[in-house]
């Protein structure tokens, strides 16, 4: 349990958060059009005659969003209801052309789902919790208002109107600032794990509407503020913070906190009242008399499962306890879906170079990638979208450590020169001569010469100063140019310095 | 030669093919009698005497160079000006949308002019449908061409496809599309001397209709012959992808299927519809209806669907909700009327464009759909008038289990004169409660004329149909039709 709590002048107060997340459906056309959905086009180039409700339009529902929503519900293992149906919420506005949006009020496409967030003590969650899902239901989104084009008018851009949404609606389980930013996280996760939305929260394809309310630990539910359209995992903690902070200072002045919709100010980090209850809409919500009610048949609820990646969690159990990786490793791994694919492919490209199982080499790869690779890609400002190297050449890298042929410190390098020049691995070591040595006789030669340089050094290693065998280790290996096997190294100094 | 304008839609379609006379040739029949009439009927909001000459060369071409030709080839015909007609002016009879364009063709009229159909002109109606009189047009009322004998008061045509039914009776066109959403093909036809069906919901597209209340809306033929409506619904009716609740089935051959041998069929008289107080010439009417199935050999049996009396209120919360959510798009934003006074801001401009761009009995209807949608009415409404609604339905698939069709009068009273019943819009709204139920249902439903009254106006014999059996619907009307020998016309006088 949060042990979260805000200290208030007449004592301790417990948050009570629960989120909806309006997340865009992956799909290249709208819920109930024909038209396409890409991000950043001409403003009224992806706008069909239904989206702008010329007369006598109608909608049709697209089946890969309702496939898309499904799968989306199959991953937070929430009832799916094979009978859903559209309303209509009717308001006026200039980004709405029909009137009304359609979405599902009475009768959601998903039902009761839940999903879990990870304990992580330094980010202030000191066990695992499960958050309930309370409904997934599809909406159309409305259009985009422009008030800068124009002096005296107001501009509408149609490209988004119609956009399908699914609206994930979470039981009032969360009680801190972090649960709540971890939940928004891991629900972003899934939806990238199921490719049911890209998650771009920067480009609006996922924004949260934040309900807080505050409450004596134990007591009932306090009133809940809705703090509307907060577009970063960030902003939703800030949000909860800022938000709660104002409602128990309100309440210990003697004020009572009105429900009330909010609107977040991320530079004066605030929330500032946008209506009241009192002003709320009547939506007059009916079911929608152009769409029949949507039945899904089992047909359709099988292809939907059987299309589900392996998600987070499980994923992460496996890379644990089925390949051996450490548990931050696993963690870093599995965080985003690329990043696992990246992992995955390069696993099987290295064991396959390496003729072994994969979790024989589950380890190197994984700390090979979460060391080496990222701190590299970094350095160059670069991801794994963006790699200059693929799996197949890192586990060709890989597959030159393993047999020895080069040193850890050696890859290092090659890795630079990959990186710079796309080459393959095997074609710098070949060039540069980086090959590893294990000529006994070699490295005895250059020892012998080391020791000789440093006879002081030898005396006083020899009177008990052990700690001078790694400057051994360093002269010999500079003088072989890094190529010498490093254990040989270990070995035959041992043995020349007695 | 009689003359072309006398002909029907079959008589036309068959003198073409045939080369009899030339699908220009009846073009301009047409175009002229429509032109002529225009200022006396008002049937039409514009005409389009070009498209009905450019389809009907087609035609002509077509035969010369013995391409085979469409099931209306050659036929003009009258488009209601709700259908969307591209690049042709498309107002719902509105002030709305008056001005406005559609950059699209509707797909019930789309498929008339694939099958070799064109167009005279768009039809006058009730605005956005709403109506039963056609007084509520904004391009003004249609006028009936038919007159009490030694009158000259004006007559409301019926509504909400008055100018339908107007120009098909005045001979301005030998058929027309109408919409049905509570009686607005079945009440103008009965009140013009002319045959209209509506089929089953779904059998027609929606898409490109100005929409009313959708789960209500149907398109429909009208024509002076039964034949004439099974031929033109062949045309109209299929499966359209773009339309969610359209009917995946296919399209019967309903005018090879015609037969007006009811032996071995039932017809079931609802008890219900004995209004009190009912018309006495539409109650004789009604009997004679009666005596001519029977003679077609159909048996009678008397019937009841105890939820009729629900079926006119309940029509008037559902369609109104639907429709004040349907209208909502019509704000000024993007197309049709925007209304800006003077440092208006968005909801002003909002106010002021509906305020000015929406007749009165549209306001009224929005503001009926909006109350009974709204928090705290939904459920006394909206929710409750949805469990009457499937109580009407099983009303009728219970009868349907012992009847094949079902026979009543189409309107409580012979047409009105303009002006008559607009103090009262209750009263006005009286006029759909033998058509409303089937709407209700999504049945098919037809009105043939059945002779004229006293007065010398015409009166309709309503039938409806089981889901999907408009060929019953339509049997039983060739049934009344060969019996009631209707050929009278209204005399010219315009």
């Amino acid at each position: 349990m949060s042990k979260y709590r805000i200290q208030g002048a007449t004592g301790e107060w417990e948050v009570v958060i629960g989120l909806e997340v309006h997340a865009q459906v992956t799909s290249g056309s709208k819920l109930f059009s024909g038209a396409a959905t890409a991000f950043g086009a001409e403003p009224n180039s992806q706008v069909s005659l239904v989206d702008a409700a010329m007369p006598g339009m109608l909608p049709v529902p697209n089946r890969e969003c309702i496939r898309q929503a499904v799968r989306t519900g199959m991953a937070i293992e929430a009832e799916i209801n094979k009978w859903s149906r559209f309303d209509r919420k009717n308001y006026f506005y200039a980004d709405l052309p029909q009137g009304y949006q359609i979405s599902q009020l009475y009768h959601p496409l998903v039902g009761e789902g839940q999903l879990t967030i990870e304990a992580d003590e330094k980010a202030g969650l000191p066990e695992a919790k499960q958050i309930g899902i309370e409904r997934i239901h599809v909406e159309q989104d409305a259009g985009k208002l422009m008030h800068d084009q124009h002096p005296t008018m107001s501009y509408v851009d149609l490209n988004r109107s119609g956009v399908a949404l699914m609206e994930i609606v979470s039981r009032p389980d969360m009680r801190s600032p972090a649960e709540a930013g971890a939940y928004l996280a891991k629900l972003r996760q899934i939806l990238r794990y199921v490719g049911s939305c890209d998650g771009n929260m920067d480009q609006g394809s996922m924004r949260a509407d934040v309900n807080v309310s505050v409450r004596r630990p134990g007591e009932p539910f306090g009133t809940r503020t809705e703090t509307k359209n907060v577009n970063s995992v960030r902003f939703v903690m800030a949000v909860v913070e800022s938000e709660a902070h104002r409602q128990v200072a309100l309440i210990e002045d003697g004020g009572t906190v009105a429900q009330e919709t909010r609107l977040y100010d991320p530079d004066r980090n605030e929330t500032r009242s946008m209506r009241s209850k009192e002003d709320a809409h009547d939506y007059r919500y009916f079911p929608d008399p152009d769409l029949l009610p949507l039945e899904l048949d089992d047909a359709f609820l099988e292809e939907c499962r059987a299309s589900l990646p392996e998600l987070p969690d499980a994923k992460r159990a496996r890379y644990v306890d089925g390949l051996g990786l450490s548990a931050y490793n696993a963690h870093v791994l599995t965080a985003e879906v690329d990043t696992a694919r990246w992992f995955e492919a390069l696993l099987a490209a290295t064991a396959r170079a390496q003729g072994k199982g994969e979790a024989e080499v589950a380890k190197q790869a994984s700390n090979w990638l979460t060391s080496e690779f990222f701190g590299a890609l970094n350095k160059l400002g670069k991801d794994l979208a963006t790699s200059p190297v693929s799996p197949e050449g890192a586990a060709e890298l890989l597959a030159l450590v393993g047999d020895g042929t080069i040193s850890g410190s050696i890859a290092k390098q090659v890795l630079e020169k990959m990186l710079e020049s796309g080459e393959g691995a095997g074609a710098i070591v070949e060039r540069e001569g980086l090959k590893q040595t294990s000529d006994t006789g070699a490295i005895e030669a250059v020892i012998a010469d080391v020791l000789a340089k440093n006879t002081d050094k030898v005396d006083q290693y020899r009177g008990g100063k052990e700690a001078l065998f790694g400057f051994f280790v360093g002269q010999t290996m500079k003088a072989m140019g890094g190529k010498a096997n490093p254990q040989l190294v270990n070995e035959l100094l041992k043995k020349a310095l007695g | 030669m009689t003359e072309l304008t006398e002909l029907t839609l079959a008589g036309i379609r068959d003198g073409v093919a045939a080369g009899t006379f030339s699908a220009t040739e009846v073009a301009e029949a047409f175009n002229t009698a429509v032109a002529d009439a225009q200022e006396a009927l008002n049937a039409f909001i514009v005409t389009t005497p070009e498209a009905a000459l450019e389809a009907a060369k087609k035609v002509d071409a077509d035969r010369a160079a013995g391409r085979p030709l469409g099931k209306l080839a050659g036929v003009p015909i009258g488009m209601k000006d709700l259908f969307a007609t591209k690049g042709v002016q498309t107002t719902a009879a509105s002030h709305m949308l008056e001005g406005f364009i559609p950059p699209y063709e509707s797909t019930v009229s789309q498929k008339l002019w694939d099958a070799g159909a064109g167009m005279l002109g768009k039809l006058n109606l009730d605005q956005f449908a709403m109506g039963s009189s056609n007084e509520t047009s904004h391009f003004g009322n249609v006028i009936s061409p038919w007159r009490r004998p030694g009158e000259t008061t004006p007559l409301a045509p019926g509504g909400s496809s008055g100018g339908s039914s107007a120009a098909i009776a005045a001979r301005l066109c030998p058929a027309a599309t109408g919409t049905d959403t509570g009686g607005s093909i079945r009440q103008p036809a009965a009140f013009t001397g002319i045959s209209g069906i509506k089929p089953t919901y779904g059998r027609c597209s929606r898409w490109g209709i100005v929409a009313f209340a959708s789960s209500l809306d149907q398109a429909g033929p009208m024509a002076r012959t039964v034949r004439d409506c099974a031929i033109m619904l062949e045309a109209m009716a299929g499966f359209d992808p773009k339309d969610a609740t359209s009917l995946d089935l296919p399209v019967p051959a309903w005018e090879a299927g015609l037969n007006p041998d009811l032996r071995g069929k039932k017809v079931g008289i609802p008890r219900e519809y004995r209004i009190e107080g009912l018309n006495a010439e539409v109650a004789k009417s009604w009997d004679d209806g009666i005596a001519w199935l029977k003679d077609a050999g159909a048996e009678i049996v008397e019937i009841s669907l105890p939820h009729t009396k629900f079926a006119l209120p309940t029509y008037y919360i559902i369609a109104p909700a639907e429709a004040s959510s349907n209208l909502a798009r019509y704000d000024g934003v993007r197309y049709g009327l925007r209304d800006l006074p003077e440092g208006a801001n968005l909801q002003e401009m909002y106010a002021a464009t509906r305020a000015a761009g929406f007749g009165g009995e549209v306001k009224r209807r929005i503001l009926i759909g909006t109350y009974v949608l709204s928090a705290g009415f939904y459920d006394a409404y909206y929710t409750q008038a949805q469990k009457v609604r499937a109580l009407i339905a099983q009303d009728f698939l219970k009868a349907f289990e012992e009847v094949d069709v079902i026979l009543t009068p189409t309107a409580p009273s012979t047409p009105f004169a303009l002006g008559e019943k607009r103090a009262d819009p209750v009263e006005m709204y009286l006029n759909d409660v033998f058509s409303v139920p089937a709407s209700l249902a999504g049945l098919p439903a037809m009105s043939v004329p059945a002779g004229l009254a006293s007065d010398g106006l015409p009166l309709g014999l309503h039938l409806i149909g089981k889901p999907f059996d408009e060929a019953g619907v339509l049997n039983a009307g060739l049934a009344i039709e060969a019996r009631a020998g209707f050929h009278a016309s209204p005399a010219k006088w315009w």
